[in-house]
């Protein structure tokens, strides 16, 4: 265990609001598990009672105390995903690679895990692999997404990734498309909108890829500033009627070529989203 | 002071208090089971539950946690605080059976039998014992894990606790295992009270299934001298 890079971790949250979360998020990320020694550490760094931390880490579902495999395979048991059945696809994860939920193949291949609801409920059952998303998934396909799955690179390699979907947007006040094929991120044409962050005006610029978070930016914004994004063709503000479930901050529609709606929060650096098909 | 309205009466409370408390100085009857004295309202077990306003905008608030304000219309058995309340003692049986704390509540309110699947569970988690241990016994070994169906209490890591003080004090205020310690010659044990019909701690793996978090078990030692 490299005690300074933790220390590292520890020494570059501590004193935040939240420092407790962002501290696992990094050490879950760096080591891919939380060994039991880097908690103690920072539970004696922090101050706060190994019970609590250990509470925290076994709420929510990004953490695990054992280390992953090179993929995660996460299988949607949320209530809606769960009334069509996705027991059933967990079940045939299960017996696939011949692990329980929380499991890693021997090989240290594939990691499965089952979580409660990812945000895209009217696409269920859901199977996340490696941050990608597979729409309704069913038992006969659960072998051929772990095909896929075997012969990929390493996670978090969207540009060599055909398996996520990428989406089409119009604006849904003009009906403009939003899509400009011109500057391509990811491989894909991007969406481009015009934000406005205090006195600062430009030219931002999203990946289309659904579940990508990649953006380019022509100015600096802090993060977690909240801004507004305009069409760039009728000007008029792309402001949902709802807000972020994980920030609170408002949502930007877009509408989906071919029907539906995706909204994204306007925070920067937030990761909230909603599909709505 | 504040005042407010009781099951109609005019009730005053000091600031600061609870609705449970300023209900159980008038000596009006509210079942709890979380609540202890000297331990912080928790407001797991939400059989304390009262309604609070009038008609359509009346709502179902736990009395323990709910501080009494001015002007409150509070009714401790409406209806539908009855009907709610059965039903949660349902479901606390349908959970944990064997304890005699919730088999005494479901009895006063006349709910004899439960309609769901039966299960046998060693915790209602309540958050009895960890409030207990961090604030009376001063020494936060145990916690809440997990979460939805898999919540349940434990020490970090499910290892012996190098903080816990063996002082029993979880054991003794726990609903679910009050004095069920029965070692595995019930007949010589010095507890029992609760009638386990099997002890909880043996056969089983080193605190899987058992909230004993004591080793070696001041009362096993009693039981088996
Ligand atoms: S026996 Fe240990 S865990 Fe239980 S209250 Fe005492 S110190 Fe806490
Ligand atoms: S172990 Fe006992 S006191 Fe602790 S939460 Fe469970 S039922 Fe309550
Ligand atoms: S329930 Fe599966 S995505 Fe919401
Ligand atoms: S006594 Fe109030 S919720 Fe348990």
């Amino acid at each position: 265990m490299n005690t300074a890079e933790i220390q590292g971790i520890v020494a570059k949250h501590q004193g935040h609001p939240g420092e407790v979360l962002s501290i696992l998020e990094d050490l879950q990320s760096r080591f891919s598990y939380l060994p039991e020694e880097a908690l103690r550490f920072v539970a004696e760094k922090t101050g706060r009672p190994l019970r609590d931390l250990y509470g925290v880490a076994t709420f929510y579902k990004m953490f695990s105390f054992r280390p992953r495999g090179k993929h995660l395979v996460s299988v949607c048991l949320g209530t809606a995903c769960h009334v069509r059945r996705a027991t059933l696809v967990a079940e045939e994860f299960e017996q696939k690679l011949a692990v329980k939920p929380g499991e890693t193949t021997p090989d240290k291949q594939i990691t499965l895990e089952t979580v409660n609801c990812v945000g895209a409920c009217a696409l269920g059952p859901i199977v996340v692999v490696d941050g990608h998303y597979f729409p309704n998934v069913k038992r006969t396909t659960v072998q051929k997404i772990l095909e896929r799955t075997r012969n990929e690179g390493p996670r978090d390699d969207p540009n060599k990734d055909p398996r996520i979907f990428p989406v089409e947007v119009r604006c849904p006040r003009c009906n403009h498309t939003l899509m400009d094929p011109e500057n391509p991120l990811e491989g894909h044409p991007s969406v481009r909108v015009t934000i406005s962050f205090g006195a600062n005006h430009g030219c931002l610029r999203l990946s289309s890829l659904y579940g990508s978070f990649t953006i380019a930016c022509d100015f600096e914004t802090p993060p977690d500033a909240v801004v507004h994004f305009f069409c760039p063709y009728c000007h008029a503000e792309l402001l949902g009627a709802t807000s972020c479930m994980e920030c609170a901050a408002p949502m930007v529609p877009m509408v989906i070529e071919g029907g539906g709606i995706v909204q994204i929060c306007s925070r920067y650096g937030c990761k909230g989203h909603l599909l709505d098909l | 002071m504040v005042s407010f309205k009781l099951n109609g009466q005019r009730v005053s409370a000091e600031s600061g208090a609870t609705v449970l408390e300023t209900a159980r100085f008038y000596g009006v009857p509210i079942p709890t089971l979380c609540e202890m004295e000297g331990l912080t309202p928790f407001g797991g077990c939400r059989l304390c539950i009262v309604e609070v306003g009038e008609g359509e905008a009346a709502k179902l608030v736990t009395a323990c946690t709910a501080p009494a304000q001015e002007g409150l219309r509070v009714r401790t058995a409406s209806k539908r605080v009855i009907a709610s309340r059965r039903m949660i003692v349902e479901l606390l049986l349908a959970s944990c059976p064997q304890s005699k704390v919730v088999q005494d509540l479901a009895a006063a309110m006349g709910v004899h039998q439960q309609r769901f699947r039966q299960e046998h569970e060693d915790c209602l988690l309540c958050g009895r014992c960890v409030r207990m241990c961090k604030e009376q016994m001063m020494s936060g070994a145990i916690g809440f894990q997990g979460r939805g169906g898999d919540r349940r209490i434990s020490t970090p890591f499910d290892a012996k606790s190098d903080v816990c003080r063996r002082c029993g004090g979880c054991i003794y205020v726990c609903p679910a295992c009050q004095l069920r310690c029965t070692f595995n010659d019930p007949e010589r044990a010095v507890c029992g009270g609760c009638a386990n019909l099997s002890p909880p701690c043996v056969g089983h793996g080193q605190f899987d299934d058992m909230q004993c978090y004591m080793d070696p078990c001041a009362a096993c030692r009693i039981a088996g001298a």
